[in-house]
């Protein structure tokens, strides 16, 4: 019977969204298998579970009273080093992925340059800023120098990737009739390329200005500098006030980044 | 800005061209002592002792890597299987606990405005937090082992999924819903019949791209403990198993280059 | 049936969009309001069916006193009123089938309407609803996979599965060429006198509303300022209502089926206010 006819007796039931019935199915057979098998996989020691239980109690009553004063010093430092890691990483990885990016624009780049400058971004992009992270530190000892530079790393792939895109897609008729007038490389790109990019090239900027503070106060963990250290040490001494008072600070430096990059954005708009 | 181009042009203008001029000086001026001064923070806190030898390291660092021990590779399935839970698990709790969180802060279908600025604050505190942060406190708390791996994935796509679910739910047509409105159907069945159908495909595309970031930061969750990969990758390196360290750089390096794979071509199908 | 008795609407923005609204409406009758953009026709059936809140007075749909309602006997009282929209408002990425049943959402439960579960009879009833506004066929298509004026059908189907007895219908032709537009205000027509359904009709088109109501009401600034037969109306009793304008250049009303359909949705140039209200 046709679903019209059926419909005119009353009977109708929804579409199914994938309407090969093996195919379907399959896959919620298949989903069924995996989501057991994951579970199954999963130890849990509960004993262990109900001993933190107390202790995971004791970090929530921490935001009620976060103790900023008794590390203060340990504290301070560390926030001042993630934020200069930040300003510095950001810079330095903006600047740099500019040439990345434009190296990496199908449109623009000759052969060899694109493949070298994508391979550049997917590394970059593939990997934990922490494994950079660890690697910097082998070849640039502890401190916020490594840091600065896997932040930087970690910029380049993420903003010449999306300054590529840019790059790709942009209006092409604009530089043809920069280009038309006899205008060199430089100069195309000065007037053509660079005003179309450009507002959108400083939101990215404050965007992963944010994001690199945030990721800095976790590569202290390998010893790459920042708050991270700091963080580390108190949570695996259960200091848990002094942990709530560093990642209340975190957070509202987050906030206060966000609100001011989306003045920022609405201001070059 | 007002340019005169004339010497006989009008004062107020050129004033103002002047003035905005400076003060783009100033801000660039400003910029550029900040950096300097982080710089110099920066530089005062390095050996630089260290850093000229850093060209030997880095070399040093590469011959040990290679060749590979490839050997090593079949202790690492179970690790891998580790991550892949870690980070699916991790984004379907995730998303379990996003999907209401982003109904209650998005300002068209929250029940009460104190209610939405709480919602917010739960994706603002998500979203500060790194999940390293969260597998920390979790290792902490429910010891070492997958399950703290899972939850701090979920903590952490809360925030991630939320927000851009929230803006999502804020961008949909209000007419459909006024109509489902006027049917006189319940508060549920505005949702389930006007906002749902309208989200469904931005949903689907958030969870897939989280999961794609989830798999990547699940990779180094093993190491403060919390299960996967990660854990292997630190003993390698404790014990200075280069040619170990770069199996796992390459098993990392093909999961995570499949996973953007798989995520790009469901977002594209969605869409 | 549906009586309005002082009411007022008060945006907080300061502006007054309905002042002092009394209005009768018996049984079966078919009204269209008009009035210029901005008049208050929209936050009037709004007022209705309590999508905007009157900010005072009384509307009684037969005993039911609406303005009080809230919860499930706002929900209950909303069943007997039925929505019928500019822009159709169906839910695009819904089947024409499902948006269709949706208006019965205020008869059936949550899980029930989630899952699709619709009693046997409002499933026939809607089927019978679809061939009726002949789209039999379009059962499982999506409602973005339609034309504007078959969108528009889909959405009378809907609101004629509520079993309404009061039909609210915001500027129906809107969005559609003259010739779609007499066909759905005719189906509408036809529909209410079927059904024994009273109407309200906001609409822009003058010659639409005089040749498909029973009544006409003008509304100008938020005030009645006409309410009468749509024999009635004349080129003063326009200038009331829209202001000035030369209201007898306007074209024979036979000729308005021949006209070629267009973009602008009111074919009668001269007698338009152009825009959505």
């Amino acid at each position: 019977m046709t679903r019209q006819a059926e419909a005119r007796e009353g009977q109708w039931r929804r579409l199914p969204m994938i309407e090969n019935p093996r195919l379907r199915w399959g896959l919620v057979v298949g989903l069924a298998v995996y989501l057991v098998l994951a579970l199954a996989s999963v130890e849990v020691n509960w004993a262990r579970v109900a001993e933190g239980a107390s202790r995971g109690l004791n970090f929530i009553a921490a935001f009620a009273q976060p103790d900023f004063v008794s590390r203060r010093g340990d504290i301070i430092d560390g926030i001042l080093e993630s934020l200069t890691m930040t300003v510095t990483s950001t810079v330095i990885g903006v600047a740099l992925s500019i040439p990345v990016g434009l190296g990496a624009a199908r449109n623009i780049a000759p052969w060899p340059i694109y493949y070298l400058c994508r391979g550049i971004i997917t590394v970059s992009r593939t990997f934990q800023e922490i494994i950079i992270a660890i690697l910097f530190v082998v070849m640039f000892g502890f401190g916020p120098l490594a840091g600065m530079i896997t932040l930087a790393f970690a910029t380049i792939g993420f903003m010449a990737k999306l300054l590529a895109e840019d790059i790709e897609d942009l209006d092409w008729r604009q530089v043809e009739a920069v280009r038309a007038t006899g205008a060199s490389w430089w100069q195309t790109m000065n007037h053509a390329v660079q005003p179309q990019v450009m507002p959108r090239l400083i939101g990215l900027s404050m965007y992963r200005l944010d994001i690199n503070f945030r990721e800095s106060a976790v590569i202290g963990i390998v010893g790459a500098g920042g708050i991270g250290a700091t963080l580390n040490t108190s949570i695996s001494r259960y200091e848990y006030d002094t942990s709530a008072a560093i990642l209340l600070i975190i957070i509202a430096i987050v906030l206060l980044c966000e609100y001011s990059s989306s003045h920022i954005r609405r201001w070059t708009q | 800005m007002p340019v005169s181009t004339s010497p006989q042009g009008t004062p107020i203008w050129r004033l103002r061209t002047t003035r905005s001029q400076w003060l783009g000086y100033l801000g660039w001026l400003a910029g550029a002592c900040l950096f300097l001064l982080c710089w110099k923070v920066i530089s005062d806190n390095t050996m630089w002792v260290f850093v000229e030898d850093a060209g030997r390291q880095g070399g040093d660092l590469i011959s040990r890597m290679l060749p590979p021990q490839w050997a090593y590779a079949h202790r690492l399935w179970k690790p891998m299987w580790d991550t892949l839970n870690i980070a699916t698990l991790g984004t379907l709790l995730g998303i379990a606990m996003a999907f209401p969180v982003a109904f209650l802060a998005a300002r068209n279908t929250t029940p009460h405005p104190l209610v939405r600025s709480a919602a917010l604050v739960i994706i603002v505190a998500s979203r500060s937090i790194n999940s390293l942060i969260w597998a920390m406190l979790l290792v902490t708390i429910l010891g070492p082992g997958v399950l703290a791996g899972i939850i701090a994935i979920a903590l952490r796509s809360i925030g991630f999924i939320g927000k851009l679910l929230y803006e999502a739910i804020e961008e949909i047509h209000p007419t459909p819903v006024e109509a489902i409105s006027a049917t006189g159907a319940g508060r549920m069945q505005v949702m389930s019949y006007g906002v749902l159908p309208q989200v469904m495909p931005a949903f689907a595309g958030i969870s897939v791209y989280r999961w794609d970031i989830n798999i990547r930061e699940s990779t180094v969750l093993g190491l403060v403990g919390a299960g996967g990969i990660g854990l292997q990758l630190n003993a390698a390196i404790n014990s200075l198993a280069w040619n170990q360290v770069s199996v796992i750089f390459v098993m990392i390096f093909v999961t995570v280059l499949a996973s953007e794979w798989i995520s790009a071509r469901v977002r594209h199908a969605i869409i | 049936m549906l009586t309005l008795t002082g009411v007022n609407k008060r945006y907080p923005t300061g502006d007054r969009a309905l002042t002092d609204i009394d209005l009768n409406l018996p049984r079966g009758q078919v009204m269209a309001l008009i009035g210029p953009s901005g008049a208050g026709k929209s936050t009037l059936i709004r007022c209705v069916n309590r999508l905007v809140e009157p900010t005072s007075g009384s509307i009684r749909l037969e005993e039911t006193e609406l303005t009080r309602l809230s919860g499930n006997a706002l929900r209950r009282a909303r069943r007997a009123m039925a929505m019928i929209f500019q822009e159709y408002a169906l839910v695009d990425r819904l089947t024409v089938m499902e948006n269709v049943l949706s208006g019965r959402l205020g008869y059936v439960g949550f899980w029930r309407s989630f899952t699709r579960r619709y009693p046997q009879e409002d499933i026939a009833e809607a089927f019978r609803l679809l061939d009726r506004v002949g789209l039999p066929h379009a059962l499982d298509k999506r409602a973005d996979a339609l034309s504007g004026g078959q969108r528009q059908r889909v959405g009378i189907a809907r609101a004629l599965i509520q079993r309404p007895r009061l039909l609210l219908v915001d500027e129906p032709t809107a969005s559609l060429d003259p010739k779609t537009s007499r066909q759905i205000m005719r189906l509408i027509r036809e529909l209410c006198a079927e059904r024994e359904l009273a109407a309200i009709i906001n609409i822009h088109d003058v010659a639409l509303a005089q040749q498909f109501a029973d009544r006409i009401v003008g509304l100008r600034a938020g005030e009645i300022v006409f309410d009468g037969k749509p024999h009635e109306l004349d080129a003063d009793t326009l200038t009331t209502i829209y202001g000035e304008e030369e209201w007898d250049t306007r074209v024979n009303e036979e000729d308005a089926e021949s006209e070629p359909a267009s973009a602008e949705p009111v074919p009668r140039m001269a007698l338009a206010t152009g825009g959505a209200s």
